[in-house]
């Protein structure tokens, strides 16, 4: 059994992590999974959260992901995801705004669609919030 | 002595445009330079995605989702073409545009009406020259910065009218980028999605495709297969940006040649006349002086 598993977090637009790990928790849409190494073949759909892994040196780190799909081998740990932020690459000050604009959105939103898009923005926010807000815990 | 000034001008002109055309290829050539390294990007995304893809769909089979069926009859068709903003590329919108009206023909001969979603104002304008109908334009995406999420939203666009029936089946035209010198045009079929192709996963063969699903292998297929269409269109976005880089750097090359053939010979012209007139005007002189003498 290897000791670490390696952690690749992929958007369109370029590798977001590529590391080793010595755990990965990730939230899965029927519930938040944990890998380590050795893990039996798993996918999984993920739903817009915070994906958590120890480093290999055992520095516990999150990245922000919107959704998406993660593939779990003995070795390997593969998320795609739509779009994905570590945690200190995270504009705070822009997920503020987002989220007070969401907020207002919904507090005069008419329209189904509004809603539905002023609501996922919402929780966009919020979970980037979440993630960068453990930093300062840290 | 009018000739001589003629020719200075038309040099200095030569000149002028030999700078502008050697400036655009500097920008192209940065620009490409970019846009591969978002190709380069993508494409472990693109593959990985590929890879689960294929994995899933042998094992969910094709009533898994109504994006796969294809229909019975194919009425209605809605072509994606994909071009540029700006022309100076050489035959690139002309190949692609070329390709967008052979195919359009080919299914409207098999009775289907066509209908277009242009990215790119060239792709746009030729289908408005023509008094196509045009669903949709997208216009400063190609060749500029853009990212998923374009893709994402004129995807799910697609998606919706295709599940209403609006269109029975959808393509996309773009330019893919092969080399530098050579970028082809491509149709490719977006929807219904075609069944995925059994020899990629030969290739991988050490990979593991017994994954245990969460939820169903059908569910998680059903939930891939949007983002599929997204994956596609903006994989042809990216390799036609690229490749209209490539194409405009070519032409721009050839025009900066073609500016130092014309400086050439212009100069050689030049001089001729030079020479010329300064003959004549020592003939004259000479001629004086052989009079005062006699």
């Amino acid at each position: 059994m290897a000791e670490n598993i390696r952690l690749e977090v992929v958007t369109p637009e370029q590798f977001v992590v590529s590391e080793e790990a010595q755990i990965v928790v990730a939230p899965g849409v029927m519930g938040e999974f944990g890998v380590l190494p050795g893990h039996t073949p798993f996918l999984s759909e993920l739903k817009l959260g915070t994906i958590r892994y120890k480093d290999a040196q055992g520095v516990e780190r999150a990245v922000f992901v919107s959704g998406g799909f993660a593939e779990a081998l003995p070795d390997k740990v593969t998320v795609l995801a739509e779009s994905a932020e570590r945690r200190r690459d995270i504009d705070a000050e822009r997920a503020k705004i987002a989220l007070e604009r969401a907020q207002k959105r919904l507090a005069d939103a008419k329209e189904d669609i509004d809603y539905v898009r002023a609501r996922a923005a919402l929780e966009r926010a919020m979970q980037r919030l979440k993630v960068a807000s453990t930093k300062r815990a840290q | 002595m009018a000739k001589l000034k003629e020719v200075k001008l038309k040099i200095t002109a030569v000149k002028k445009t030999k700078q502008i055309t050697k400036a655009m290829n500097m920008v192209a050539a940065s620009k490409l330079r970019g846009c591969q390294t978002r190709m380069e990007g993508f494409r472990p995304y693109a593959t990985k995605f590929a890879e689960v893809l294929g994995s899933l769909s042998e094992r969910a089979g094709e009533e898994a989702s109504p994006l796969l069926v294809p229909r019975e009859e194919v009425k209605k068709v809605l072509i994606v073409v994909c071009t540029s903003d700006r022309g100076l590329c050489g035959g690139f919108n002309t190949n692609l545009v070329e390709k967008a009206r052979v195919f359009a023909k080919e299914k409207a001969g098999q009775g289907a009406e066509v209908s277009y979603v242009n990215f790119g104002k060239k792709g746009r304008d030729w289908c408005r020259k023509r008094g196509l109908s045009i669903v949709n334009e997208y216009v400063g995406i190609v060749g500029a910065k853009f990212d998923f999420s374009i893709a994402m939203v004129s995807g799910q666009r697609l998606i919706g009218a295709f599940l209403e029936g609006e269109y029975d089946e959808v393509y996309v035209i773009y330019s893919k980028f092969v080399s530098m010198a050579r970028q082809t045009p491509l149709v490719k079929q977006l929807l219904p999605i075609p069944p995925v192709e059994k020899a990629e996963s030969v290739e991988d063969a050490p990979y593991l495709p017994e994954h245990i699903c969460e939820p169903s292998p059908a569910e998680l297929l059903s939930e891939m297969l949007p983002k599929n269409v997204y994956v596609q269109l903006y994989n042809a976005l990216l390799e036609t940006s690229t490749s209209e880089h490539a194409a405009r750097m070519a032409a721009m090359d050839n025009a900066t040649k073609a500016c130092n053939d014309m400086i050439g010979s212009l100069t050689l012209a030049y001089n001729k006349a030079r020479q010329s007139t300064i003959t004549a005007e020592l003939m004259d002189i000479v001629g004086g002086a052989e009079a005062l003498k006699g």
